[in-house]
């Protein structure tokens, strides 16, 4: 018996034996498959191994036709300097579009500033991107239906559809969304739908030359992904805010959010 | 009751039909809930189909094998092998057709984005041999002295 064979066996035996347990409740088979697909498309970053070349910006930003100057974009990476005093520096210029190159960090109004090494206890990079979620906020309260999650956990911007309100835009946590400058509509990371559904890798885990990021299927006990965030110590970004994020981090400091 | 009392609510219940046939029109017969339910998947089915046939750019070392044959295996075999060509290259969308030849990037930004010595004791980028690209041979590109495919200093 195939795999696949095997889970819809399994499936429409659990659906049976409810429906006869809880006779006046009626589950469709269909439904309950629905709810457990064998595909969960998840991401996995390692803050250890990211050394803020910037690589993934600039790949994902050519990949997703998000222009190169426009000051939006759908990845980016984060620096983090901790003192040895506590305090915490932190910046990303352009979103790190050209790596990090200088030891001076980016402050916006009050200008660059330099911390010296010595003073250093902490530093290091960290990815964002969107994360995802399995309980979306930015989907709840699109008014239009033109934000939504497939099946395999995506979240997709239906551009025919969205009608630019920005209601998305304020009411995700992570601030990953954004007014595309050219199409006019909401955009967002969309895990390179095209590429992944077409057996491909994301533009950004691709990019990277140190492994820094990947994708997998959480559903799939063998990939190399879900083996990692079910048997490591991973984190995830926000989660007091109850969303469920599907990006995990090695790694994460509790300066990180 | 008078004529005058029922005509606005012939004026409304005519604007609610025009909406519902507007509606009929409007909206394409895959709107509706699937998969993720009301709450997360009410959309237009067909523009899942729509992002999967968006046009990938980059297509990976393993495409520039069948043709740059030499290359590749230099890259390979030296401490650059991590890096994909398309990183500094760009996309190779539409080569050797359209465009003939992918851009030779030789600017200093490119190597400084790994190589820049930067203070960061937790991460990778501190076991990246670092140079200072204030003082480092600060009039040259970096590809006139290091060979950018194996840039063993070795073999320099
Ligand atoms: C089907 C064959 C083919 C494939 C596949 C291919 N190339 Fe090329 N490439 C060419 C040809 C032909 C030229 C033109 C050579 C010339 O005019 O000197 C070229 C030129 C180039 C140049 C410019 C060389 C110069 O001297 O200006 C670069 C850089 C390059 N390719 C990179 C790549 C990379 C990176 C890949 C993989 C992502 C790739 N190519 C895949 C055939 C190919
Ligand atoms: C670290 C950046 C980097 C990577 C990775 C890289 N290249 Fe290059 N490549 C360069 C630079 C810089 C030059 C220009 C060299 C020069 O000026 O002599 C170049 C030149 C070339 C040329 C044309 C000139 C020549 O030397 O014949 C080709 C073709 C080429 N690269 C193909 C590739 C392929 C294929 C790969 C992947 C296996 C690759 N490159 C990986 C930076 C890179
Ligand atoms: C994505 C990051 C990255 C980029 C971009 C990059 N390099 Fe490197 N480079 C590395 C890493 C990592 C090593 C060392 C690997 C190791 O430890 O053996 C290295 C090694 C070297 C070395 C050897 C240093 C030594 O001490 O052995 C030289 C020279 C060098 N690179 C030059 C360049 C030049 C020139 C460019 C631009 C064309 C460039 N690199 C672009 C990551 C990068
Ligand atoms: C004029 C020739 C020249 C140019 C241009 C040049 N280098 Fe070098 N580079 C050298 C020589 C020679 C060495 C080995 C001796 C040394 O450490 O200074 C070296 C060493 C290095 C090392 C190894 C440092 C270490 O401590 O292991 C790196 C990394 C490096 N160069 C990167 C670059 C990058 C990046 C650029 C461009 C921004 C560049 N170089 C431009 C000549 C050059």
């Amino acid at each position: 018996m195939k795999r696949r064979d095997f889970m819809k066996n399994t499936a429409m035996f659990v659906a049976g034996a409810s429906v006869s347990l809880s006779a006046l409740e009626l589950i469709d088979p269909q439904e309950v498959l629905a709810a457990n697909p064998e595909l969960r498309w998840g991401f996995l970053v390692d803050t250890h191994k990211c050394v803020g070349c910037g690589l993934c910006v600039k790949a994902c930003k050519i990949e997703n036709d998000i222009p190169l100057e426009a000051n939006v974009t759908r990845t980016w990476v984060e620096r983090y300097v901790i003192k040895k005093d506590g305090e915490v520096v932190m910046d990303s210029p352009k979103g790190a579009l050209n790596g990090y190159t200088s030891k001076l960090l980016d402050q916006n109004k009050s200008g660059m500033r330099e911390v010296a090494d010595k003073d250093i206890a902490q530093a290091f990079f960290v990815p964002k991107l969107c994360n995802h979620c399995e309980t979306p906020v930015c989907v709840q309260v699109c008014p239009v239906g033109a934000t939504y999650q497939t099946a395999d956990g995506a979240v997709l911007v239906d551009r025919k559809w969205c009608i630019g309100c920005g209601y998305c835009i304020m009411g995700c946590p992570y601030g990953v969304r954004f007014f595309h400058p050219i199409e006019h509509v909401a955009d967002k990371c969309t895990f390179c739908y095209h590429r992944i559904s077409n057996g491909g890798n994301t533009a950004c885990a691709q990019a990277c030359p140190f492994g820094a990021r990947k994708i997998g299927n959480l559903r799939d006990p063998n990939d190399p992904v879900a083996k990692t965030v079910m048997g490591q110590r991973v984190g995830v970004l926000r989660d007091e805010y109850g969303t469920k994020p599907q990006v995990f981090y090695i790694g994460l400091n509790k300066e990180v959010h | 009751m008078k004529k005058h009392v029922w005509r606005p609510l012939y004026v409304v219940l005519g604007l609610i039909g025009c909406i519902l046939v507007f509606r009929m029109f409007y909206i394409p017969d895959d709107f509706g809930t699937h998969d993720r339910g009301y709450t997360f998947g009410y959309h237009r089915l067909s523009n899942e189909q729509e992002w999967k046939e968006y046009p990938a750019k980059y297509k990976g070392t393993e495409y520039c094998k069948d043709c740059h044959s030499e290359k590749v295996e230099s890259v390979a075999g030296s401490q650059h092998a991590m890096i994909s060509c398309e990183n500094c290259h760009g996309a190779a969308f539409g080569h050797p057709e359209e465009p003939a030849k992918l851009t030779i990037d030789r600017s200093r930004d490119l190597c400084i984005r790994c190589h820049s010595a930067l203070y960061m004791p937790t991460s990778g980028r501190n076991d990246i041999p670092g140079i200072d690209p204030a003082q480092h041979n600060v009039d040259s590109e970096c590809s006139e002295c290091h060979n950018p495919h194996n840039p063993s200093l070795e073999d320099m």
